[in-house]
């Protein structure tokens, strides 16, 4: 257990200090209550003896059990209520920092790490967490308060018994957790036999229509029963021996309940105890092992919440990407005047990309950017954008270094629609207007009919209303990128990146929609990345890169002219 | 449920005798109260010390004596759970794999891995559980009241009370609260997309500055989720409050209506702690069964949906049909008839309209055959006839001069070399994804597939054929994967070879090379060439134009260019 996680989580849980007070102190009440509640029917049995109940003592004291019942039943309840309500907060307020800390984090961070990763420490281990400081606050109090209320109970009735109680009740916890002890390298071995069918099962049910075309069906079955037999053995040999938990603690129990029973008879015949005292003991016997079978199961709970918690304080803690300065600079509406210098840039330290990148653009000039994938196209659009930070040289827009005016005014400036298209879960029209809220319905729809999307937004269910699900859900991948670049064409920002924009629209509908494009184009400063040579060919700068360097740069006759990298390129085609 | 009860069959035994033994535990337990009321009404009374140490001993034996069933019945329990998943899994999976593609669609990758995993983990708990405690609740339950009744007849009317009492309490909560569970879990899978798309959109996000709108956005949805968290919690944290007050109300009760029984000498005061024992114990008992109760809920929903994909019917056919025309050896199949489409129209299940419509031609071996078009133009469905892989809906497509029906759809398969759109490796070695072509083929077949598909650099980049592939065949790039799964096609050495827009990722030079190479291959495929790219096809034989499902044009490039305006279209959009 990570002490520095536990004082983190416990900042976490200061602003409803005054909430767990109460709770505590209702915890006490209830524990008190409930512990008392025996020991008054144990009285009230020791009136009931034949030949001289004392009706009138016993209704006393039956009254003042439904008291204490009733006092235990709405504290337990009251408390209940109050540790939801705390962990449930606690656990959003740092869900809430996480998902905060998301948005300032540098992209390097986002794009180094697995999505999948970042979402389970957001939502599961938040989740875990949660459950797990549930059940401490409900379970670990009110079990160690029991456990000492009894002791001190017992102790006050009677010594020799309480000894004998607290001499057995511990091999239950060892019992536990010499299982638990043996069964882990079991879970193990079963957990790794599960992941490996877990990935055999993606690996031929995701591609399931290639193993069907090379009829490999039968290979594969025979392939999964041979883990599956494997997994079937190893995971009956964990769940057995882990089953063994509850019996063992249980016999435990059974036992101590005869040494109470036994020792309790000897004192009782002795006179040194009545017997309703008796069977305040055997049902305390009964509660007091209780708490300690629930605690140790507790521990390994909060031990494994605290884990999570440490897994989502990673994500809170993270560097987030440098923060701006006060007085950084708002670009308004940009010219458009962009100049690269000396630019250098890597990934990672040791594998260097961009290496003394030079570039002037002015003002609504186009720049094509062609090379072999992995050339570095798209890191030039990451630190246009800056998503990514250059390490050495300045770039600048209208003459101000892009550090030194704010993230958000230079990317309002720009527009930008990637090859890989992103939608949110909405309507279409609140996919439309991201960077224009206030859009009128003419100004959408005219935007629609310039990108050619209107005919197909028209055609669906709802319209421009229609509801669109995680990814665009199933729209296909054109009219993905038909909709990004309606979005485009209605925010109209004065500079233009455009990543292999039309890549999955068909070359028919692209030239339909290469009019809109051009008129849109015309007088803003646009980068486009592109395969198709045709769109190239008309740009006022193209940039050929390979392996992070431009090795050719100028317009399309200079460049055939030069009879290089792109002359030959071009004419491959 | 009947159909998933089956897979329990081999288990009988196990599924007897694990209910049986934790019956034979709960009845030791019952004893013990009976065992201590003996103990205070003999033993302490009258004064018997020997009877103590004698009964203490029975109570040591019950204890061991249960703990002996109930580790029997864990084993066999487990057993049976572990028997009955495997078994499960097996099925579900060889029935998966028996999938026509339609049903693949309809059924979805991710759904079918979630039926295979989490769901049959479920279900294993859920049957564990139930063997082990369905039975031994109610027993302890209906026990504790059956030894109250031996007690006392009278007072035994308290117990009914009570259990009646707790049930409709435990059933109510149930009622309210399983909804509302509900009701969290959907408002978690809420952010949990948030968060996602959070994620996969960061770059656009960022772009358009939206970072404060998805903070508040995400903050309404965990704002929306903790609502439901607390309605559903007080709902919860009623029930142990509420069994409490019932159970000890039940005992004030019976400590008053005791007092007067034993006052009219009718019951013993070791008596009365019996029946208070009894009382505990259900308390303890329906708890754990409300808990099962859940647990058996969650692993009913998922039985339901293992139900659901196992009753999706996959493909059937005749064992006995199977291989009895040799299609290679008609007379049809060497001439100009390989394949022909005989007025083929064919809708995707669930769509709208059709992907094709009234198709017909006819490709003889050793053609080249281009087919090109927009996307969702019907180029893919087209191939996906071909290979029997969907079937048409009305017209007949023929291979070798037969029909494709569900009999022969195997043999038509091994026919086929095909290199789908998506270029996907297996985990092993790069030989072994390449044998998939076919098992038996030697290392010069090999080695003239690699060569053919222009890998050869590809093979020996990595280190040769017996090179790694990782999982997802990560550890090569988008053109490199594309140009062995052509080599896996090649290895074949098909009659009909079909590449479904495979060259993608090929620059234009490597993808003229492919095309010269596979028309030099000595067994002369018929081949399928479907690009965006009219380059790709610029050379076929034949080129198929399809727009919206219908064919718009078919002949050589010069022909086309004269005649289809789509052709011509498509043709000036890539100059």
């Amino acid at each position: 257990m990570d002490s520095s996680d536990l004082k983190k989580v416990l900042r976490y849980t200061k602003k409803y200090l005054p909430l767990i007070i109460i709770s505590i102190l209702l915890a006490f009440v209830c524990v008190a209550a409930t512990l008392y509640v025996p020991i008054l029917i144990g009285h009230a049995i020791d009136h009931i003896v034949y030949g001289k109940v004392e009706f009138d003592m016993i209704r006393n004291i039956l009254i003042k059990i439904a008291v204490m019942v009733m006092i235990t039943a709405v504290c337990q309840w009251i408390m209940s209520t109050i540790n939801n309500y705390v962990s449930f907060k606690v656990v959003r307020d740092m869900r809430q920092a996480a998902f905060e800390k998301l948005q300032i984090l540098p992209l390097k961070y986002v794009d180094a790490k697995a999505h999948g990763d970042i979402v389970s420490r957001i939502i599961s281990d938040a989740d875990q967490f949660a459950d797990g400081l549930l059940m401490g606050f409900t379970q670990l109090f009110t079990g160690v308060i029991t456990i000492l209320g009894t002791l001190g109970f017992m102790l006050y009735y009677n010594r020799l018994i309480t000894l004998v109680v607290v001499c057995v009740t511990p091999l239950s916890l060892f019992a536990a957790a010499f299982i638990s002890k043996k069964t882990y390298s079991m879970f193990l071995t079963s957990s790794t036999t599960r992941g490996e069918q877990t990935a055999l099962i993606e690996e031929v049910l995701g591609n399931e229509k290639v193993v069907k075309a090379f009829s490999k069906e039968e290979e594969m079955l025979e392939k999964f029963d041979e883990i599956n037999e494997r997994l079937g053995k190893v995971s009956l040999r964990a769940l057995f021996f882990s089953s063994l938990t509850n019996p063992t603690t249980r016999f435990v129990n059974n036992i101590v309940y005869a040494a109470v029973g036994f020792a309790g008879a000897y004192a009782c015949i002795n006179n040194n105890m009545s017997v309703g005292v008796l069977a305040c003991f055997l049902s305390y016997a009964n509660q007091y092992t209780k708490p300690f079978n629930e605690i140790s199961a507790v521990v390994t709970e909060l031990q494994n919440a605290l884990a999570c918690a440490g897994r989502l304080f990673e994500l809170i803690e993270e560097t987030p990407q440098p923060a701006e300065a006060e007085n950084a600079y708002v670009l308004k509406y940009a010219a458009g005047k962009i100049d690269i210098e000396d630019v250098h840039f890597a990934y990672t330290e040791d594998k260097p990309l961009i290496k003394d990148f030079n570039l002037s653009v002015k003002p609504g000039q186009n720049v094509a950017i062609v090379g072999p994938t992995g050339c570095g196209k798209t890191t030039v659009i990451n630190l246009l954008m800056r998503f990514y930070d250059v390490d050495a040289g300045s770039i600048r827009v209208d003459s101000t270094d892009i550090r030194d005016m704010t993230r958000e005014s230079l990317r309002k400036n720009y527009g930008m629609v990637l090859q890989e298209t992103w939608l949110k879960a909405g309507t279409i029209k609140e996919n439309l207007t991201m960077g224009k809220e206030d859009a009128t319905m003419e100004e959408i729809i005219a935007a629609s009919k310039a990108a050619h999307s209107y005919s197909f937004i028209r055609r669906l269910p709802d319209g421009f209303d229609t509801k669109i699900g995680e990814d665009g859900g199933s729209l296909s991948a054109g009219q993905k990128q038909l909709l990004c670049i309606t979005r485009i064409m209605l925010s109209l920002p004065p500079m233009l990146i455009l990543d292999e924009a039309t890549s999955s629209i068909d070359t028919r509908t692209e030239r339909h929609i290469q009019n809109s494009f051009k008129r849109m184009m015309e007088g803003r400063t646009s980068f486009i990345v592109a395969h198709r040579l045709s769109t190239i060919k008309n740009a006022d700068v193209i940039l050929v890169m390979k392996d992070g360097n431009v090795i050719e740069q100028g317009d399309h006759e200079a460049l055939l002219k030069m009879n290089g990298f792109y002359a030959k390129l071009y004419n491959s085609r | 449920m009947k159909k998933l009860a089956g897979f329990l069959k081999g288990y009988r035994k196990e599924c007897i005798f694990a209910p049986l033994f934790k019956m034979l535990e709960a009845i030791f337990e019952l004893i013990v109260p009976l065992v201590m009321a003996d103990i205070i009404d003999k033993g302490i009374y009258e004064q018997d010390k020997n009877r103590v140490i004698y009964m203490t001993l029975v109570l040591i034996l019950l204890g061991v004596v249960g703990l002996v069933c109930s580790i029997t019945a864990q084993y066999f329990s487990a057993k049976a759970a572990v028997g009955f998943a495997t078994g499960v899994r097996h099925s579900l999976f060889s029935h998966l794999l028996n999938m026509s593609y339609t049903q693949i669609d309809t059924l979805g990758t991710s759904t079918m891995i979630n039926r295979m995993t989490n769901d049959i983990n479920q279900m294993q708990t859920g049957v564990n559980m139930f063997l082990r405690l369905f039975l031994r609740s109610p027993f302890v339950v209906f026990g504790a009241l059956i030894m109250a009744f031996t007690i006392d007849r009278r007072l035994s009317l308290i117990f009914v009370a009570v259990i009646l009492g707790l049930y409709f309490v435990v059933i109510t909560i149930m009622y309210f609260s399983i909804p509302l569970i509900k009701e969290v879990q959907r408002k978690l899978d809420e952010v949990l997309l948030n968060t996602r798309q959070n994620l996969s959109g960061i770059r656009v996000i960022r772009a358009f500055c939206r970072e404060k709108r998805e903070i508040e956005d995400f903050s309404k949805k965990t704002d929306d989720l903790i609502f439901a968290q607390q309605k559903s919690g007080a709902v919860s944290a009623l029930m142990n409050p509420v069994t409490y007050v019932i159970v000890n109300a039940g005992i004030v009760v019976l400590i008053w209506k005791g007092a007067l029984r034993v006052d009219a000498g009718e019951l013993t005061q070791g008596q009365v702690i019996a029946l208070y024992n009894y009382l505990s114990q259900i308390l303890v008992e329906l708890i754990k069964l409300a808990n099962l109760i859940i647990t058996i809920n969650k692993a009913l929903a998922s039985g339901y949906r293992v139900i659901q994909a196992f009753d999706t019917p996959n493909e059937v056919w005749d064992e006995n049909e199977i291989g009895k025309t040799d299609i290679r050896t008609t007379p049809e199949a060497n001439k100009t008839t390989m394949v022909e489409f005989d007025n083929v129209s064919f809708t995707y299940h669930n769509a709208a309209s059709p992907a094709l419509e009234d198709i017909s031609f006819k490709a003889g071996s050793g053609e080249m055959i281009g087919i090109i078009g927009g996307t969702g133009s019907g180029k893919s469905s087209l191939v996906n006839l071909i290979s029997g892989f969907y079937d048409a809906d009305k017209g007949k497509v023929l291979v070798g001069g037969k029909e494709i029906n569900r009999n022969n759809k195997k043999e038509i398969l091994d026919m086929m070399g095909i290199v789908p759109q998506k270029a996907v490796l297996f985990t092993g070695t790069i030989r072994e994804n390449l044998l998939w072509g076919n098992e038996n083929a030697d290392e010069e077949c090999l080695l003239e597939a690699v060569k053919a598909s222009q890998s050869a650099d590809v093979v020996e980049s990595k280190g040769g054929l017996d090179a790694k592939v990782l999982s997802g065949g990560k550890n090569f790039s988008g053109g490199q994967k594309q140009r062995l799964t052509i080599a896996r096609a090649l290895v074949k050495r098909p009659p009909i070879l079909i590449l479904d827009d495979s060259a993608s990722a090929l620059d234009m030079a490597t993808d003229s090379r492919l095309r010269s190479s596979i028309r030099e291959l000595s067994y002369k495929p018929l081949t399928f060439i479907v690009s965006q790219r009219i380059s790709s096809i610029i050379n076929s034989d034949r080129i198929i134009v399809l727009d919206d499902g219908r064919i718009a044009g078919m002949g050589s490039h010069e022909e086309l260019l004269g005649t289809c305006e789509v052709y011509r279209e498509i043709f000036q959009s890539q100059e």
